[in-house]
C-alpha cells in the first residue's frame, strides 16, 4: 500500500507554485491579459474555486491571514470548507474581519469596506472569457483580445437596450482594464464595479477548470463597458440593510415567511456585524447587546 | 468616374489546391465605382477567385494590391491579421450567397446593421440606432422590424439587410458571391433593382460572382468569363453578351433568355 | 427576532459524518477489502485508474470504496492525488508489439501472425442475470499452450505494404506534451490530443464514437486490431546511458483503420485510429479510436461538419473531473447574482404594469 501522502505547505508542491507566481506575474504585468496557466487537479471540485485555490497556495505564507467569503459572507458552506483547507494544509491564521486580512479569496462579492495597501483580493472565476458567450472559440476569441477587436461585447449591450430599454446584464458585467483588455469581473454584482476602479488592493483571478489567470494591478483604471447615452449604473436598493440600517450596500433578500414578507440583510456579514458592534441598529434588528 | 488610378490590381493571381487547379492567370484592374461581373459555370474557379481576391484565401502565386484610403498601395497578401480584418470591416463589404454567413443570426436587425459602426468605436446608442434606421430604410426593410432578429424575415429581407450591414460604414469596395442566388425569380429582379440603385448612388466598386448572365447584365459594367480556372474571355459587359467572341461564351450566352 | 443563518462549519462536520456512516453501511456486514476489488471488480478499478491518470491497482480501489462505488467520484480523487505527485520524467513509448497478449482480436483478417486470441470477453455471453455464481465454484480456465510466434500489429503489417498511412514520425528532440503540466492551446498536436482522449470520459467518448457511426462525422472504420495484455514500461536514465525497465502494465490497445479516398494532400490509403487505455477497457479503446480518426479531419483535410470532429468541443468536454465539477457548482449558493435578476425583473415588471396601466387609462 501506498504510504498516506504527505503534503507540502499549502498542499501544492514547490514547482506548481512557482508557475503559478510566474502566470501571476504575467497577469499583473499586463492587466486584464488572461494568462494560460497548467491548472492542477486540486481536492475540491472543479468550479468550486479551484483557481482561487490555487493562487492563493501559491501566493500564501505562514504569516498571512486569510479570510474567503462566498456571497459576500463568512459562513455560507464553500466558504469555509475552503477556509477549513488552508488551515488544515498551511495552518495559517484565518479571520472573518476584512480589515485584518491579508489574502481575502472571494466568490461573487468585493468587500464593502475598501481594500488597502498590502491586501490581495482573490476572485473564484467560472468563465474567465467575457467573450464567450458571443463567440465559443478559444482560438476565436484569443484573437479578438489580439486585436481588440471589441465591437461584439457591445453588440450584447445594444441588444439589452433594444429589448429591455436598459443594460440588462446585472452580474459579470464586463469591464475594460486600463484601455485595453476587455475583462470579465467574475460573477460578482455590477454592484461592486466600481469598487475594482483604482483600488489600492492587488486583485487576482483564478479559474482552474478553464486554466486562466488574470490580475487588476493596485491603481488601476477599470471602467464598465456602456454607451454614452446610457452609461453604467449600479444597483441602489430602496430599503437599508434590516439588521444595521446600512444603505448604499449590496442587501440579500431573506423570505421570512409565505405570505411575501422578506427583509434585506446586507450580504458583506462581516460589515453588518462591524456596524451593528458600532452601534448601528436597523428597522428589524436590535441592539448588540441584547442581540447575544 | 473622376479618380484617374484604380482601386484593385491584380496580377498573376493563380490558387491551387495541392495539385488541382482552382484558378491561375488572373490579371485585372478595378476602377473606383466600377461593377464587375466574373461569371462562369460551378467549377470554373469563380469562387476561388473572389476568395483570393478578398483575401479569405491566401492564393498560390501573384498579388492584389488595394489602394488604401491613405492613397497608399499594398498587398492585401501582406497585411497583417489586424490590418487585414480592420480593412475588411470597414472600407470593404462581403455580400454572401447565404445570408446566414453574413448575418448574426440570433441578434437584431438593428444590431446587425450596428455591429460594424460599434466595431469601429461608435458609443452612442442613439445614433447606431437612428443609422441603422436609415440603413433599413435604405434597403426598403420596415423600421418596425428593428429588433427583430433575421430569423423571422424572408430570404430577400435578409438578404437586404446584409446589404445594410456591409453599407454602413461606407466602403469602396464589395465583393458579392451570388447576391441573387437562393431567392425567387421576382424576388431577384428587386433586390438587383435595389443594388444597381445603391451602387450607383454611393459610387461602389463591386466585384460580383454570379453564374446568372442576367445578374450581370444588370449589375457590372465589365464582366470576366471563367472556365477551368482560366478568365477566357473580358470586356465591357454589352459587348461580351452581344457580341461574344469565345465558342464557350457564346454557348453560355445562347443557353440563357435573352434580357 | 431575525437571525442570520449560521453554523456552516458544524453543518459540513455532521454531514460528512452521516456520508462515512452511509458508506460504511449496515456494520454487521463485513467491510469491503481492497483485494476483493481488485480481483472482483478489476474493471471498476482499470477505468478509475485509466481516467484517473494512475496506475496503481490498489489506490484505484481505496478510491472507490471511498467514493462509495461513483467511478467519477473514484475518479476525481486519484486525480487529486496524482497531481501532487513529483514528476521525474517521462517513459520511453511502450511496445505494444512486445505484449503478452492476453487477448487479440482483428475484424479485418480471418487469420494473421499469432493468431486471434478471444480471452477474457464478455462478447457472446448470453446476458442472463445468473445467481449461480454467488455460489462461488469457478472451475480452472483452460489454457492454449503458448504461441511462439510474434504477434506483430496489424497497422504494422498494413503498413510494410504501403496502404495505410505512415505512423507519423515525432521529432525525438520534441518534448513530450502533457497537458497537465502545460495549459491547453487549440489547435492541438495530436500526441496532446490523444492524452486528452486517454483520460477522457467513456460515456462522453463512446456517444461521440457512436455518433460518427450514425453519419455525424462517419469514417468508414474496421478494427485492424485490439490486443490487451501487459506491456514494459521503460525510463531511460540519463546518468546510465540505458533504458530501465520499470514493471510491466495491462493495457488496451485499439488500432481502427479507416476507408479514405484521399484529399488534395494526401493519396488514397488507409488511415489511422487509436486508442490506448490503461487496464482492460476495450469500450473505451474503440471509442477512442474512433474520435481521434474523427479529429483528424483538419489535418487530413476532411470537411468539419460534426461534433465528433471539433476538436476544441471534444476535448474542452471530454474530461468528466472538470465537466462534474462546473455542472455541480449550479449548487452552491448564487444569492447574489439571483438577487441582482431579481431586481432586474421587479423593476421591468413595475414599468411595464405602469405602461398597461397608462395604456388602460387612455
Amino acid at each position: 500500500m501506498t504510504t498516506v501522502a504527505q503534503y507540502n505547505f499549502a498542499y501544492l508542491d514547490e514547482q506548481t507554485k512557482r508557475m503559478i507566481r510566474r502566470a501571476i506575474l504575467k497577469a499583473v504585468a499586463v492587466p486584464g491579459y488572461q494568462v494560460p496557466f497548467s491548472s492542477r487537479e486540486m481536492p475540491m471540485p472543479y468550479g468550486w474555486g479551484t483557481g482561487g485555490v490555487q493562487v492563493t497556495a501559491s501566493i500564501i505564507g505562514p504569516s498571512d491571514v486569510l479570510k474567503v467569503i462566498d456571497q459576500g459572507a463568512d459562513d455560507t458552506t464553500n466558504a469555509v470548507s475552503i477556509r477549513a483547507f488552508f488551515a488544515k494544509v498551511a495552518q495559517v491564521e484565518t479571520t472573518t474581519r476584512t480589515a485584518e486580512a491579508t489574502i481575502i479569496q472571494t466568490r461573487h462579492r468585493i468587500p464593502e469596506k475598501p481594500l488597502g495597501k498590502g491586501q490581495i483580493l482573490v476572485y473564484q472565476v467560472p468563465i474567465p472569457e467575457p467573450l464567450r458567450y458571443l463567440e465559443p472559440r478559444e482560438t476565436e476569441t484569443r484573437k479578438m483580445h489580439a486585436l481588440e477587436e471589441y465591437g461584439l461585447m457591445h453588440v450584447k449591450l445594444y441588444e439589452d437596450i433594444a429589448r429591455h430599454g436598459r443594460i440588462a446584464t446585472t452580474f459579470a458585467y464586463p469591464v475594460k482594464v486600463e484601455g485595453r483588455y476587455v475583462m470579465d469581473p467574475s460573477p460578482t454584482p455590477k454592484f461592486d464595479n466600481p469598487k475594482m476602479h483604482m483600488s489600492a488592493a492587488l486583485q487576482l483571478f483564478g479559474a482552474g477548470r478553464e486554466h486562466r489567470i488574470y490580475a487588476v494591478p493596485p491603481h488601476t483604471e477599470v471602467v464598465s463597458l456602456d454607451f454614452e447615452d446610457h452609461p453604467f449604473t449600479i444597483q441602489h436598493f430602496p430599503e437599508p440593510c434590516a439588521l444595521c440600517g446600512a444603505r448604499e450596500v449590496y442587501l440579500d433578500e431573506v423570505i421570512l415567511d409565505d405570505h411575501g414578507g422578506h427583509m434585506f440583510v446586507c450580504s458583506d456579514t462581516d460589515h453588518c456585524e462591524d456596524r451593528r458592534a458600532a452601534g448601528h441598529v436597523g428597522p428589524l434588528g436590535v441592539a448588540q447587546k441584547a442581540a447575544e | 468616374m473622376t479618380t484617374e488610378q484604380p482601386l484593385l490590381r491584380v496580377s498573376n493571381l493563380a490558387k491551387y489546391y495541392g495539385s488541382r487547379l482552382g484558378c491561375a492567370d488572373v490579371s485585372f484592374e478595378l476602377w473606383p465605382g466600377e461593377v464587375l461581373a466574373i461569371v462562369g459555370e460551378s467549377g470554373s474557379g469563380k469562387t476561388t477567385l473572389l476568395n483570393s481576391l478578398s483575401a479569405t484565401l491566401e492564393p498560390s502565386a501573384g498579388e492584389t494590391l488595394y489602394r488604401m484610403r491613405d492613397g497608399q498601395w499594398r498587398n492585401i497578401y501582406d497585411l497583417s491579421e489586424a490590418e487585414r480584418r480592420f480593412l475588411v470591416r470597414t472600407d470593404w463589404g462581403f455580400v454572401h450567397q447565404n445570408p446566414a454567413d453574413g448575418l448574426r443570426m440570433t441578434v437584431s436587425a438593428g444590431a446587425n446593421v450596428g455591429e460594424r459602426l460599434m466595431a469601429v468605436g461608435d458609443r452612442h446608442y442613439g445614433n447606431i440606432r437612428a443609422t441603422a434606421l436609415d440603413w433599413l430604410g435604405r434597403v426598403e426593410i420596415a423600421a418596425d422590424r428593428i429588433d427583430d432578429q433575421p430569423r423571422s424575415f424572408s430570404g430577400g429581407m435578409r438578404q437586404r439587410l446584409q446589404i445594410a450591414r456591409n453599407l454602413v460604414t461606407g466602403p469602396r469596395l464589395v465583393f458579392m458571391d451570388e447576391p441573387t442566388g437562393g431567392l425567387d425569380v421576382s424576388v431577384q429582379a428587386r433586390l438587383l433593382d435595389l443594388l444597381r440603385g445603391l451602387v450607383g448612388e454611393l459610387g461602389l466598386a463591386a466585384i460580383v460572382v454570379t453564374h446568372d448572365l442576367a445578374v450581370a447584365r444588370l449589375l457590372s459594367h465589365r464582366m470576366m468569363v471563367m472556365k477551368d480556372g482560366h478568365v477566357i474571355e473580358a470586356g465591357l459587359t454589352d459587348r461580351v453578351l452581344d457580341d461574344p467572341r469565345e465558342p464557350y461564351t457564346q454557348l453560355l450566352v445562347s443557353s440563357i433568355l435573352q434580357v | 427576532m431575525y437571525v442570520a443563518v449560521k453554523g456552516g462549519e458544524a453543518a459540513i462536520a455532521n454531514a460528512h459524518a452521516l456520508l462515512a456512516d452511509r458508506r460504511r453501511g449496515d456494520r454487521s456486514v463485513p467491510g469491503l477489502r481492497l483485494d476483493q476489488i481488485i480481483q472482483q471488480m478489476g474493471l471498476a478499478v482499470d477505468r478509475t485508474m485509466g481516467e484517473g491518470s494512475l496506475y496503481d491497482t490498489e489506490l484505484a480501489a481505496l478510491a472507490l470504496v471511498q467514493a462509495r462505488g461513483d467511478l467519477i467520484e473514484a475518479i476525481f480523487l486519484v486525480r487529486a492525488f496524482r497531481t501532487t505527485l513529483p514528476r521525474f520524467g517521462y517513459s520511453n513509448p511502450v511496445r505494444t508489439e512486445a505484449m503478452l497478449i492476453e487477448r487479440r482480436i482483428s475484424a479485418t483478417f480471418k487469420d494473421l501472425p499469432g493468431g486471434q486470441m478471444l480471452g477474457p470477453t464478455f462478447d457472446y455471453t448470453h446476458r442472463l442475470l445468473d445467481a449461480g455464481i454467488l455460489d462461488d465454484v469457478v472451475p480452472a480456465p483452460v489454457a492454449r499452450p503458448a504461441e511462439d510466434a510474434a504477434a506483430p500489429r496489424v497497422t504494422d503489417l498494413l503498413g510494410r505494404q504501403g496502404l495505410i498511412e505512415p505512423d507519423g514520425e515525432t521529432d525525438p528532440d520534441r518534448p513530450v506534451g502533457d497537458l497537465t503540466r502545460e495549459p491547453l492551446d487549440f489547435p492541438l498536436d495530436r500526441d496532446l490530443r490523444l492524452q486528452a482522449l486517454a483520460r477522457g470520459d467513456e460515456g462522453f467518448l463512446l456517444a461521440l464514437a457512436y455518433s460518427t457511426q450514425r453519419g455525424y462525422g462517419r469514417n468508414h472504420p474496421f478494427v485492424g486490431e485490439i490486443r490487451i495484455g501487459e506491456v514494459e514500461v521503460e525510463f531511460d536514465v540519463p546518468e546510465l546511458g540505458f533504458a530501465v525497465n520499470l514493471g510491466r502494465i495491462r493495457v488496451t490497445e485499439c488500432q481502427m483503420v479507416n476507408q479514405f479516398k484521399g484529399s488534395a494532400k494526401v493519396p488514397p490509403q488507409f488511415t489511422r485510429g487509436y486508442g490506448l487505455v490503461f487496464g482492460q477497457a476495450e469500450r473505451k479503446a474503440m471509442a477512442m479510436s474512433l474520435v481521434d480518426r474523427a479529429l483528424r479531419a483538419r489535418e487530413l483535410g476532411e470537411d468539419i461538419v460534426a461534433p465528433a470532429q471539433d476538436e476544441e468541443f471534444v476535448i474542452s468536454h471530454s474530461d468528466n473531473v472538470q465537466a462534474t465539477g462546473f455542472v455541480e457548482h449550479l449548487k452552491l449558493p448564487h444569492y447574489v447574482d439571483f438577487q441582482a435578476d431579481l431586481d432586474l425583473i421587479r423593476r421591468m415588471r413595475a414599468e411595464h404594469d405602469a405602461a398597461a396601466l397608462k395604456e388602460a387609462a387612455e
